[in-house]
């Protein structure tokens, strides 16, 4: 029996290439290689020379149509930003391969070698290995041009509070950091009386505006000022001013309320003492532990004002201590304080120690022992003048309002283990910050656990941690568990990175 | 002799002109151009005549026909019919086929004597065939195309084949024709051979487009240069002369 063989492989016929006639297998052209190319050029529509917009200043590359990214030279990012570059005419080949030529750095050139594949002439492939060569022009980039033109905005809200003490200014600093609302601001300006923030559109100021009229109790007002304007396409140029006054009443203030509005706030004494500011104002009397709470509206329609400036505060000493209890109310009277005990007590200036002895209410019972230092406004022997304050009855008029209570000053400052964040400013022509203000806000903060829930506290790495909530000496702290782990980015060396923290 | 043309800016002229050694059937155009480039060439020896089958203009894919005859499809009208036969030479048959492949110009390859064929045609097309071209008919395809018809083209002094047939296919196509076979392209390399040119045994038209590397070998394989000279019976058929005669 014999076996028919199969040929075993099926040899290939050359035809001849149809235009140079040089043998050649074929091909779905039929055309070699060599005429296939100069038939047609698959970089055809891709440009060969690219324009790189670059900003000098900050060392970035354009990427359209308005992110700027730095990259270094011949690095993967450059390159995806160069291939975007000529992306739109490479719709019809296949990007095979992409690299970097050398160039020289300072020659504003950046060569690229591209391999492309394209279908031509009945599917057959060609492949084609080109230079794309990018020009680098300078082009300042939109964050640059804003620091270089200074005053490149569209509106301000000014922020303001006429107050001695800036206590709201720095709660309000801390508010603005943890919402990040600084973040779009082009330029934050401290002024006397308060702080400006530019920005570049009107909604960002707006938004800036919502934000504050719902933490702080203020009034707005806005007013716009024409810049240009042009009639045919009836487009108007104006700058925005958003002017936003804070209630000039700040934590620790004693206030006189007018007595339409005691009454009207459950029959409170007229001499109160502010607690807290808030989104509204969180007021005291001392006499009878009844609290109240003014927003801002009822404050602009019934003002009072800070009685004594935080500077007039005397350090009193406890001589006797009566704790009040099931003190009554009359008929109408508003909310106690459960968080405070009424005390009746007997106080002595320690500045002049074997002077008169006053005899006053206070709402810090539960903190104060015999002994104890206690800061606290002398009325008998200031001059005040107040508009409510003077219609009232004498024997009405506490002769000592007591604040707070004393606690070594520089031992707290030392043991304080956390710090705040501050917004980057523009300090131009202003005081150095008050040190002793700043020290006033962070005790705040450490003695009212409702103002810091509000706020982000960053634990201080070059302290040691504290397990309790106060100290021996009975002065609160700030527990490790309501701290924030700052983010540190450090190199792998540790020691240059060191100053780089970021927020 | 091989000759450029264009139908109507279609370099496909295979579509629109049925050439064989005793006719040449042209399609109707707008123009009279593609006409006079084959009444140029062909109307001293051959009659060059319009003819349309069954309405339509690419006479060259629908029929099939040498020497002896002309096959049409059923689609062909009487009227068409009774003006071929008109036209043609009285020694030329024309036969109407019911093909269920009625392309006939796409699914059959034939020169004077041998004919291949599309593996699936009716049996009875085969016999029609067979009588009516006097051919051998084989079933056969070309690059594993089955459309033998498109993609070569013959004569009796040689052939054009698909540039993708292989050596071995090219040996056994040639053994059944008898004639020299080359894989080639027309028209700047399209391969659709019987789509781009007609020939016959002097004479051969081939697309606008074809290069003339593609024309040399069009020349060189069907032997349009030396055959159609007169002096070639001086030297290529005078031993076959000589040996009839003696």
């Amino acid at each position: 029996m014999e076996y028919v063989q199969a040929p075993a492989t099926i040899s290939q016929a050359n035809i001849l290439c149809c235009t140079c006639g040089v043998p050649i297998p074929p091909n779905p052209a039929n055309m070699c290689v060599a005429c296939l190319r100069t038939q047609v050029d698959i970089s055809e529509g891709i440009p060969k020379q690219v324009t790189v917009n670059f900003c000098k200043q900050c060392e970035r590359y354009l990427q359209p149509p308005a992110t700027w990214m730095s990259c270094a030279l011949e690095s993967r990012e450059l390159l995806s930003l160069c291939l975007k570059k000529i992306k739109s005419s490479m719709t019809k080949v296949r990007l095979i391969d992409a690299g970097f030529l050398w160039t020289e750095p300072h020659s504003k050139r950046i060569k690229m070698k591209v391999t492309i594949q394209k279908e031509v002439m009945n599917g057959a492939i060609l492949q084609q290995v080109f230079v794309v060569e990018f020009v680098i022009q300078y082009q300042m980039c939109d964050d640059c041009h804003r620091v270089e033109a200074k005053d490149f905005w569209k509106a301000v809200v000014q922020v303001r509070q006429k107050t001695s003490h800036k206590k709201t200014f720095y709660y309000l600093e801390q508010l603005i950091l943890k919402h990040k609302l600084h973040q779009n601001a082009l330029n934050i300006k401290e002024m006397n009386d308060g702080i400006d923030f530019y920005y570049s559109t009107k909604q960002h100021a707006q938004k800036m505006t919502d934000f504050l009229q719902c933490t702080v109790p203020c009034r707005s007002k806005t007013s716009q000022r024409l810049i240009s304007h042009d009639i045919h396409s009836n487009t108007f140029n104006y700058k925005s001013t958003y002017s936003m006054e804070i209630v000039p009443v700040c934590k620790d203030n004693v206030i006189c309320l007018s007595p339409k509005l005691a009454q009207s706030l459950g029959n409170m004494g007229q001499v109160c003492v502010c607690v807290r500011v808030t989104s509204t104002i969180h007021l005291i009397d001392p006499n009878t532990l009844q609290i109240a709470e003014v927003d801002g509206g009822t404050f602009w329609r019934y003002p009072f004002s800070s009685l004594c400036s935080p500077r007039q505060l005397e350090e009193f000493i406890v001589m006797d201590i009566d704790v009040l209890r099931n003190q009554k109310l009359g008929a109408g009277a508003g909310i106690r304080s459960n968080k405070h005990l009424l005390a009746e007590l007997w106080v002595q200036k320690t500045s002049e120690m074997d002077g008169q002895q006053y005899h006053c209410r206070t709402y810090l019972g539960h903190l104060l022992n015999i002994g104890d230092l206690v800061q606290g406004y002398d009325f008998v022997n200031s001059n005040i003048n107040d508009e409510h304050l003077n219609k009232m009855k004498p024997h009405a008029i506490p002769d000592v309002v007591l604040i707070k209570k004393c606690y070594d000053r520089n031992r707290r400052s030392k043991r304080r283990n956390w710090k705040l964040h501050e917004m980057d400013r523009d300090r131009e022509g202003m005081a150095p910050n008050d040190e002793r203000q700043y020290e006033d806000f962070l005790e705040d903060l450490e003695e009212d656990e409702a103002l810091r829930k509000n706020i982000n506290i960053y634990r201080d790495a070059s302290k040691v941690a504290v397990e309790s909530d106060t100290d021996e000496e009975g002065a609160p702290r700030v527990s490790l568990a309501e701290m924030l782990e700052e983010l540190s980015l450090t190199d792998a060396t540790g020691e240059d990175g060191a100053e780089m923290m970021t927020e | 002799m091989a000759v450029r043309a264009s139908f109507e800016k279609n370099n496909e002229i295979g579509c629109f002109a049925k050439l064989t050694n005793t006719y040449c059937l042209v399609a109707v155009g707008g123009s009279e151009n593609f006409y006079s480039v084959f009444e140029g060439e062909l109307s001293e020896t051959i009659p060059v005549f319009h003819a349309s089958i069954a309405g339509c203009r690419i006479i060259g894919r629908m029929c099939v026909g040498n020497r002896h005859g002309l096959i049409v499809p059923s689609s062909t009208t009487d009227q068409e019919l009774q003006h071929i036969r008109n036209s043609l030479p009285d020694a030329v048959r024309v036969q109407r086929v019911e093909e269920r492949l009625s392309a006939l110009g796409n699914v059959i390859a034939c020169n004077d004597y041998v004919a291949l064929v599309h593996p699936d045609l009716d049996r009875e097309t085969e016999e029609i065939l067979a009588d009516t071209l006097k051919v051998e008919v084989f079933r056969q395809t070309v690059a594993e195309q089955v459309l033998v018809g498109s993609y070569c083209a013959f004569s009796n002094q040689g052939g054009l084949v698909h540039p993708k047939t292989s050596i071995e296919d090219q040996d056994e196509l040639s053994s059944l024709l008898q004639v020299p076979l080359v894989a080639g392209t027309v028209n700047r390399g399209s391969e659709v051979i019987a789509g781009g040119m007609v020939v016959n045994d002097w004479c051969a038209f081939c697309g606008l487009d074809t290069t003339s590397t593609e024309l040399s070998v069009i020349e060189s394989v069907f032997r349009l240069s030396d055959a159609a000279q007169p002096s070639a019976i001086a030297t290529t058929m005078r031993d076959s002369l000589i040996d009839s005669m003696a």
